[in-house]
């Protein structure tokens, strides 16, 4: 019996869908059945950071209304036999699916896979409520800013009251210079404030963008951010894995600040 | 960086971890507008049998309060200013204002 995993955040363009397919392809890695769904229908993406936009025949929406069969929407990856993505319609939107239809959905589908992973939209209107209709399991991402840590409080709230017990918490795009010097919130401190448990924290890391221009997710690479994915992906199927220290390649000076 | 800044007590991220704590609590302990509309229609409601009210100056909001017994911890309380222009003193115990 497989696990549904949504990823949510609040606000938009924290890292949601990168980690959506991050998090998929790392624990295809690991050779678990994996399915990711693009939950943000009328703006998918999913595809693109995946790669995977030119194999799209059918899509969510057709799997809902009976157009398809289930499997032939599923799109096997480029890379890995034992991932696949279920892209969201892009000419629809949000209410072209129910609650019930995506817990059916992902029931279903928990026969099948290890593990579903649902990429939610920002948002916390009809998007944001299908995608965590039949959730096992969420993961809140934010950013060490304001309004990132504020709309992550209040998803936080929304999941409770929405018998998703105990979140956790992914913090994206640190910067170690700038929370060395006091001008950025640590993962430490954005856990204070929203008091739910630590998963991950990812650096802020070029290779983030240049992965995604090539459509290729980096987990596992040698990038700091690829291992910080590896290591969370690790977390998820639980393993015990220490927090990766984003001060690491730092040279001479970072030799001897660790000593 | 200019040599004043270090003098300063508070470095950004301080600044940024004690704002979200205040707004957390302010979002946390509020509700929704359609809610509040209707709790303050209420209470002019009720309060209107009684006295002249300036409709106008009225503010009603959730706030933080300290607990009375001084632990340092806060719970929600409304907190209600309602201007009153007058009392309705002729008003019979179970008779509206007319």
């Amino acid at each position: 019996m497989g696990e549904v995993i949504v990823i949510t955040s609040g606000k938009g363009g924290v890292g949601k869908t990168t980690t959506t397919a991050n998090l998929g392809t790392g624990l295809a890695k690991l050779n678990k059945k994996v399915v990711l769904i693009d939950t943000d229908i009328g703006l998918r993406n999913l595809d693109v950071v995946m790669g995977l936009e030119n194999r799209i025949v059918y899509n969510l929406v057709d799997v809902v209304e009976g157009n398809c069969k289930r499997n032939q929407a599923l799109i096997k990856d480029k890379k890995y036999e034992n991932l696949f993505l279920l892209p969201a319609a892009q000419t629809r939107d949000k209410t072209s699916v129910t609650p019930e239809q995506m817990k059916k959905l992902t029931d279903e589908l928990k026969e099948e896979f290890d593990y579903i992973i649902l990429d939610c939209p920002a948002g916390i209107e009809q998007g944001f409520k299908n995608a965590i209709a039949g959730a096992d399991r969420a993961l809140v991402i934010t950013t060490p800013e304001v309004s990132a840590v504020r709309d992550a409080d209040r998803i936080i709230g929304l999941l409770e009251a929405n018998e998703i017990k105990n979140p956790q918490l992914i913090v994206n795009r640190l910067r170690p210079d700038l929370i060395r010097r006091g001008d950025m919130m640590s993962a430490a401190d954005v856990v204070d404030i929203l008091a739910i448990e630590l998963l991950g924290q990812v650096p802020d890391d070029e290779n983030i963008v240049i992965a995604t221009n090539n459509g290729e997710p980096l987990v596992g690479d040698n990038s700091l951010a690829g291992q910080a994915y590896m290591n969370i992906c690790r977390r998820v199927t639980g393993e015990n894995v220490p927090f990766l220290d984003l001060e690491a390649k730092k040279g001479l000076f970072g030799w001897f600040r660790k000593r | 960086m200019k040599i004043t800044d270090i003098f300063k007590r508070k470095s950004s991220s301080d600044v940024a971890k004690d704002r979200l704590r205040l707004v957390l609590v302010s979002d946390r302990a509020s509700c929704s507008p359609d809610l509040m509309e209707r709790i303050r229609s209420d209470i002019i409601e009720v309060l209107s049998k009684y006295a002249e009210i300036d409709k106008d100056g009225i503010d009603i909001n959730f706030t933080q309060m300290d607990t009375e017994s001084g632990s340092g911890k806060t719970v929600p309380a409304l907190y209600a200013n309602i201007p009153i222009r007058n009392m309705n003193h002729n008003t019979k115990p179970g008779q509206s204002a007319p």
